[in-house]
């Protein structure tokens, strides 16, 4: 079985991060970036598949700019085999991203394709969704157990009532969600060796994908800000602020 | 042009966080009609009929559309589009399953999460865990939008008298199949719709200290979350959390007790009205964001919370 995992080059989840003063993004230069918490989980599934031998081929993709091999080296370094790059400079909607790894796995043909089930920067939550809906494959979201043998995978979702058990045909395309796994920290062997694993480089055009945004994003601005910091002295007094000044009981 | 709205049900019957998409869709400025997929889902079609803002519900029945899957709603979903300019679902893991599916077939951009229709093509939307708003305008022909429930108010469920109709036929495509569900449901309020909504983190140190939480809900009318820190150590069960990749929510009151306020869990409660926590770490930043803020070990303050409400005769609302 091959798993094809797409992993996307996000800014750090620990950054604070800045509007511009221009208000038409956010600020990311000179900002850590790091690969997508999501996507390291689905790194970590598809290594372990093939530590457990169901899988025997792991094949990382991105789409960005050249520093996006970056986060391609960090799945090797975890455990992929070898890596996929899509070079693009600037911004790609989902739509287009899921076209373009539609493309991929036309070329690919893996068996599961696995991926985080958003992306912490626009937190769009849609990709693994739409490239299941062009491949017309079954899809597993928001997965917390994946259980793949003999051309079926199980996959326990985390759902807002709380978890669903859903068995797929293969192929299948899988995001995944916080608890499935705790994604390893790469050695520094394997950090050395993934240096020397291929990274092939693809266009948008190969793929014969248009990118072109159909979302125009008008203006960026900070959320309104909160006016709290209020610290009170006792837990009687916060019953009473709460009662009297607040009324909110 | 008329807006298709997606409706959220168990086949039994309608889940809240539908009212707010309808609202939401009268917003952009047409009349909602409701897509109610389902097996045996008669009386929800019925619900949504009596929904004020409903103009006409389409009730696609059929034991494929028993478990609402995607790979069997999108196509449905998608061979209703033409005719309406926008369609419309809650931003929960059911639209956030289905709607993105839908829309790759009809080769449409989704607009996620929403929180303000500013006009017919142009929305707010958070990103980077709410850390940033960004205003989108759609270009594509139809728009299809994910609703953030906590950010529209819920259409009336009386008042309204739409007509209802049988939407086109749908299949099974044979791609998966529902095996069942573990739904941890319980008796009190649900977490997104609950006027006040009391979590713990990681400073509950165990499952079985939430009883302690629960005791104030329960004198509270509360809701119980959890931040990821409590979730991910097995103290409750993925249900109960709050933040960006969990439930966002937004009550009169929300009660943080043993959290720190990592930007990840604040994005999903920090439009509550107002904000109190218990902390003894006085330099959590959870402290930044509250109205009223207790520096103080959880395992003396909990308890003496109950007993300060008991004492002052506060009742749920």
């Amino acid at each position: 079985m091959k798993v094809l995992v797409p992993v996307k080059r996000v800014i750090d989840y620990n950054v604070k991060v800045r509007v511009k003063a221009d208000r038409t993004g956010v600020d990311l230069a000179n900002v850590k970036m790091s690969m997508n918490p999501f996507d390291e989980i689905a790194v970590e599934e598809a290594v372990r598949m093939k530590e457990a031998g169901a899988a025997d081929e792991a094949v990382a993709v991105s789409l960005g700019p050249q520093q996006s091999q970056e986060t391609l080296r960090t799945a090797l370094a975890m455990g992929a085999d070898r890596a996929i790059h899509v070079v693009h400079d600037g911004e790609l909607e989902p739509l287009a991203v899921a076209k373009m790894l539609a493309g991929v796995v036309g070329e690919e043909a893996p068996d599961l394709v696995i991926l985080g089930k958003q992306a912490i920067d626009d937190d769009a939550n849609q990709t693994g969704q739409m490239l299941s809906g062009l491949l017309g494959w079954s899809q597993g979201t928001f997965v917390s157990k994946v259980d793949a043998s003999d051309g079926a995978v199980r996959v326990v979702r985390e759902v807002d009532g709380g978890l669903e058990t859903v068995a797929l045909r293969m192929p299948a395309v899988l995001t995944v969600d916080l608890r499935l796994n705790e994604p390893r920290y790469a050695s520094l062997p394997n950090i050395m060796k993934a240096r020397k694993k291929e990274i092939a480089r693809k266009t948008p055009a190969d793929l014969g994908v248009d990118t072109t945004p159909r979302l125009n994003t008008l203006r960026v601005e900070e959320p309104p800000k909160r006016q709290g910091g209020l610290k009170v002295g006792s837990v009687a007094e916060l019953v009473d602020k709460l009662h009297n000044d607040a009324g909110v009981i | 042009m008329a807006i298709l709205v997606y409706a959220e049900h168990d086949n039994g019957e309608l889940s809240p966080a539908t009212l707010n998409a309808v609202t939401a869709a009268n917003l952009m400025g047409g009349d909602a009609d409701v897509l109610v997929a389902g097996s045996g889902c008669g009386a929800v079609a019925e619900a949504a009929a009596r929904v004020r803002g409903v103009a006409k519900v389409l009730v696609a029945d059929d034991p494929a559309l028993g478990a609402q899957l995607a790979e069997n709603v999108a196509p449905l979903i998608a061979g209703m589009a033409s005719g309406y300019s926008h369609i419309v679902a809650a931003a929960t893991t059911t639209g956030k399953n289905v709607m993105p599916r839908a829309a790759a077939l009809l080769d449409i951009q989704q607009v996620s999460d929403i929180v303000e229709v500013v006009s017919p093509d142009t929305f707010v939307r958070p990103i980077y865990a709410g850390n940033a708003m960004a205003t989108v305008q759609s270009t594509d022909a139809v728009k299809i939008v994910t609703v953030r429930t906590t950010a529209f108010e819920a259409a009336e469920t009386e008042g309204g008298s739409a007509t209802v109709e049988a939407a086109p036929g749908a299949a099974d495509a044979g791609l998966s199949t529902f095996e069942g569900a573990a739904l941890s449901g319980n008796e009190r309020p649900e977490l997104i719709t609950a006027r006040v909504v009391i979590s713990g983190g990681r400073g509950m140190q165990s499952g079985e200290n939430f009883a302690m939480l629960e005791e104030v809900a329960d004198i509270l009318g509360a809701a119980v979350g959890a931040s990821r820190a409590a979730v991910d150590s097995g103290y409750v069960p993925n249900d109960y959390q709050v933040g960006q990749t969990g439930k966002v929510v937004a009550p009169e009151l929300y009660i943080a007790v043993g959290i720190s306020g990592a930007i990840q869990h604040l994005a999903g409660m920090k439009d509550s009205k107002v904000i109190a926590c218990i902390n003894k770490d006085e330099e959590a930043p959870i402290f930044h964001i509250a109205d009223f803020g207790l520096v103080a070990d959880l395992f003396q303050a909990v308890p003496e919370l109950k007993a300060e409400l008991r004492n002052q005769g506060v009742q749920a609302r």
